[in-house]
């Protein structure tokens, strides 16, 4: 079996006989192929009516363009049917349980995008004067301050676009308060279960790693981090609840060792969505936290993006944030106006980020933050935490969890050994979800269990649907211990396709669509 | 709570197969002392339409820009986009899937990430394009990165031409991940001598065209100059538009492009989220920052579409990641090529020619007002005038008029009172002959 760097196998199993009949157009009822865009569409073809305007002067400098771009067109009934029909080839969290641990695939509310393209929020320009948005500066203040409440923490940077800019943002924060001291330390640690962006984020403006690996129980040891400390570490990048989905119990020992150490605490708050209304990271020692909003507070993942990742500040950090951000209902846009002021922003150290941030992801997030309330964010939590619980207590006598029977967060892992010479891979297990209905959870995430199966049900499944998705698993199990093979090795079976092979497209990367060769000039 | 399923007895009939006794019971592990007690000081749920009312307030005390004559810019553009665009992001399958890590049950979004990467691929004239950026302004930190990975050499040199913004954000990650950087100062019509600044330490050049101040710039001697001393071209677009009028930076020999591709499919939403364009030379991929997309096969040898390359990035390569980017600008995407794939060749040509015509027909209006220059020579739908007195003030005055006249430069250059008398004007497809005239008249009242 051909694996990946991962140690994750990539390698198809063998082609089947197919499920079913053979049709003349390769359409399956309502599963129907659909080419390449530029296979349907036409350079000559537009799906758009414009004024034509005739030849006139250009002042573009000699710099016309005169190559065909090689842009295909569709009318409009083309594109519909063509993205149509692509849609359908993809799970969402509309369709089912889509259990992606660390991911949070929450119920995304449909208000959020009807409030989110209100002209008066959507149609707005970032650079129109701020007298005439005031609106605007009030929707990015409103939702900073339920953030700072909902956290505890005294100051935030909006600007961030994602988790791992957010990440970014508050690393530079740490290395500029470092740097206000007269300081330059060389070192982050980074505990072993940490997402990828953690170590990334840390490298990328110039520190080393430490890594920290997880005690026994899944969590981080407090001795270990006290013998990693040092003059020369900057900071801890912990995750709580970690990747683990547990909660890091020893945290305010760490902060407290950390701070000891002159060093900062940066925490992951991609997991904020078990916590929230329970406890705040203000209270537990952290110095600076992202909130990805495209997870805790819904914003949909499209696919892969966009999100936000507002980070929250201490009072320690708070002079450090990026620009802009707001004071007394304005938008400080540039350094010397920010100087004037003390406290939050005094001491900016610039920009993220052309602009103020992912508005369109705010206004999204603050319309289900008021439609919860205090209340509802709790419940969500409680709700968040109840589900994974119930799929924990469901599933542990027949699938194995790597830090015993204990309470979980909002997540449950497990590893594989329950498929221990099963022949059945968590990958394999993985595919077979697919032929039952269900998204994959996430797999071989965290790296600190083997095999990793890392499943967050969130606070938008109901019981009902929990007692079918468990069932779905367990006779899956059943089924891999009682050496049903082909159900996973071919997995997915029922799938729009079979098994692919990621192996082969990076080793012979095709990462575009090239005409093909006419058949004179390839003979 | 409308948005969540369990109800009480739900939850209690859980707690009881959990086997615990009250809900925390399961947050044991959180410090005693740090639970909270009470609720936190916000206020409590709301319906629907309470919701609404408060958010439709706060729109309400806002300007929008279809509502006045909007002739804004500066790196985000006003543009028509067809109904078809929304109505297709916002199907569930779309919207509501997480990142395509199950190639077998996402090739709905692999399928347009091809599709995309290809289309960015050919309008920047380029081999090759990944998934997106988070936006313009974070790409073009991340391609100053790369170039400075690929020759490993330290100096990146910023021309003025670049967006203040972008500027900003590249002078950023430059300070904190210890590279030297060179910025030029900017001006409207500059010709600058940046290829004298390019020496044997020279990762990059940086070059923004169209300009932020409406200039074109001919980037083939800029790029021969960077190759000669072992450099590379860095490309900077903020109007995707342009690129159907304009010779594709690929053409002129840039070695990275960077745009920002707002105007196509994506609105204005007060700066985010956008959608970065990142293409390059096929030698230079695996230097390359972000998910990438690429053709195979499934086992019965179907051809498919999986996330690649995989190798570069943070989830397998950790601290030696060629980024940090994990979530990008995927429904943007989407939406970018939903109206491409509208417009096709021969739309997104005529788009360009009707917003080069309307700021030509706008530029030759404001010209004639006494005391209105024009700084910028050649240009495609965005310029530069200078303006009898502080163009701040004067911004604030139309805006009071109804008229969005467009960015002051002192809003981007606070520390430059040299270019406190300039607005940046850009000119779209969505200006009418009567927009035009209402910003005349405006300014001309304003001025006298
Ligand atoms: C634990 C954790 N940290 C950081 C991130 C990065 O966030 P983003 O994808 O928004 O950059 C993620 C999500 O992917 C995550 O799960």
């Amino acid at each position: 079996m051909t694996m990946n760097s991962e140690g994750r196998p990539t390698a198809p199993s063998a082609p089947s006989q197919g499920v079913g009949r053979k049709t003349f157009t390769g359409n399956r009822g309502l599963q129907i192929e659909e080419a390449l865009l530029f296979e349907v569409g036409r350079v000559d073809n537009c799906g758009v009516d414009l004024e034509d305007i005739g030849d006139f002067d250009s002042r573009l400098g000699g710099l016309e363009r005169e190559r065909e771009i090689g842009l295909p067109g569709l009318s409009e009934p083309e594109a519909m049917r063509h993205y149509v029909r692509l849609s359908q080839k993809n799970y969402a969290i509309d369709m089912g349980v889509y259990p992606l641990g660390s991911c949070t695939m929450k119920h995304n509310p449909r208000l959020n995008e009807k409030t989110v393209r209100f002209a008066g929020l959507a149609d707005i320009h970032p650079l129109q004067p701020q007298s005439t948005v005031p609106g605007a500066i009030e929707v990015i203040g409103q939702l900073a301050h339920w953030l700072k409440v909902l956290t505890g923490m005294p100051a935030v940077a909006m600007s961030p676009k994602a988790g791992a800019h957010g990440e970014l943002c508050g690393m530079m924060a740490i290395t500029a308060a470092l740097k206000a001291r007269g300081e330059r330390r060389q070192f982050v640690l980074v505990p072993e279960s940490a997402h990828g962006t953690n170590p990334a984020t840390a490298a990328l403006l110039g520190y080393k790693i430490r890594a920290i690996p997880a005690r026994e129980d899944g969590t981080v040891d407090l001795e270990v981090v006290k013998e990693n400390l040092s003059d020369d570490v900057a900071a801890i990048m912990l995750t709580n609840p970690n990747t683990c989905g547990l909660f890091e119990k020893d945290i305010v020992e760490i902060a407290d060792a950390v701070h000891a150490a002159g060093a900062y605490f940066y925490c992951d708050g991609a997991n904020l969505n078990a916590i929230m209304g329970k406890a705040r990271p203000g209270d537990l020692g952290v110095d600076c936290m992202h909130i990805n909003l495209h997870k805790t507070f819904s914003t949909p993942h499209g696919g892969g993006g966009p999100g936000a990742g507002p980070v929250v500040f201490s009072e320690r950090l708070a002079p450090f944030v990026p620009l802009p951000f707001i004071l007394d209902g304005k938008l400080v846009e540039d350094v010397t106006e920010a100087a004037k002021g003390t406290g939050e922003g005094s001491q900016t150290f610039g920009r993220m980020t052309a602009f103020h941030g992912q508005m369109g992801m705010f206004v999204r997030a603050l319309t289900y933050m008021i439609s919860h309330g205090a209340d509802g964010l709790l419940q969500i939590s409680e709700d968040a935490v109840l589900n994974a619980n119930y799929v924990r207590v469901c599933l542990q006598d027949i699938m194995s969890l790597p830090f015993g029977e204990r309470p979980c967060m909002h997540e449950a892992l497990f590893d594989d050994s329950f498929l221990e010479g099963s022949g059945v891979t968590t990958l394999d297990f993985a595919k077979a979800m697919i032929d039952e209905g269900y998204h994959p959870m996430t797999m071989y995430f965290p790296l600190v269990v083997h095999g990793a199966m890392l499943i967050e049900p969130t606070e938008s499944e109901s019981k009902a649907g929990l007692d079918l998705f468990v069932a779905a698993l367990r006779d899956l199990v059943f089924a891999a211990k009682a050496g049903d093979l082909e159900r996973f090795t071919g997995a997915p079976h029922l799938a729009p396709l079979r098994r692919v092979d990621e192996t082969r497209a990076a080793r012979q990367p095709i990462l575009r669509w090239t005409p093909p060769v006419a058949a004179e000039a390839a003979e | 709570m409308r948005y969540l399923p369990l109800t009480d007895s739900d939850r209690q009939a859980m707690l009881e197969r959990i086997g615990v006794d009250q809900i925390n019971d399961l947050f044991a592990d959180i410090p005693k002392d740090k639970l909270l007690a009470d609720l936190v000081d916000l206020p409590l749920a709301v319906g629907e339409l309470q919701v609404e009312r408060q958010l439709a307030a706060l729109a309400a005390k806002n300007v929008a820009a279809g509502s006045v004559p909007f002739f804004v810019g500066g790196g985000a553009y006003r543009h028509h986009v067809p109904a078809t665009v929304d109505h297709l992001i916002q199907r569930s399958e779309f919207l509501t899937a997480y990142t395509p890590y199950q190639p077998e049950i996402s090739q709905g979004t692999l399928q347009t990430l091809y599709e995309f990467q290809t289309q960015v691929a050919l309008l920047t004239g380029m081999e090759v394009a990944n998934a997106s950026m988070y936006d313009g302004s974070t790409g073009c930190a991340e391609a100053v990165l790369m170039a400075q990975r690929i020759t490993k050499r330290p100096k990146a040199i910023l021309s003025g031409t670049l967006h203040p913004h972008y500027r900003a954000v590249v002078e950023n990650m430059s300070e904190f991940s210890g590279h030297d950087l060179v910025s030029l100062e900017g001006a409207p019509g500059a010709v600058e001598d940046i290829i004298s600044l390019i020496d044997d330490q020279t990762a990059c050049i940086v070059v923004q065209s169209p300009g932020f101040y409406g200039d074109l710039v001919n980037l083939a001697p800029l790029a021969e100059a960077a190759h000669a001393a072992g450099a590379l071209l860095i490309a900077v677009v903020t109007e995707t538009i342009s690129f159907g009028a304009i010779k594709s930076p690929g053409e002129m020999g840039a070695d990275i492009v960077v745009a920002e591709g707002q105007s196509i499919g994506n609105g204005l939403s007060f700066g985010g989220p956008y959608v970065g364009l990142f293409a390059t030379r096929q030698k230079y991929l695996r230097q390359m920052p972000g998910r990438i997309c690429g053709e195979t096969v499934d086992a019965d040898g179907q051809r498919c579409f999986a996330l690649t390359l995989s190798t570069r990035e943070q989830h397998i390569r950790r601290e030696k990641a060629t980024s940090n980017i994990c979530t990008n600008s995927g429904l943007c995407c989407l939406a970018f090529s939903i109206h491409m794939s509208l417009l096709g060749e021969v739309g997104l040509r005529k788009l360009a020619q009707l917003n080069h015509r309307n700021a030509i027909l706008l530029a030759d209006q404001l010209e004639k007002i006494s005391g209105v220059e024009l700084m910028t020579g050649a240009f495609f739908n965005e310029f530069t005038i200078k303006v009898p007195g502080n163009a701040a003030t004067i911004i604030e005055a139309l805006a009071a008029k109804n008229v969005l006249g467009g960015i002051p430069v002192s809003r981007l250059e606070p520390g430059r009172d040299d270019l406190a008398d300039l607005i940046v004007v850009a000119a779209t497809e969505i200006n009418t002959n009567e927009d035009r005239a209402a910003f005349v008249v405006a300014l001309n009242e304003v001025l006298s």
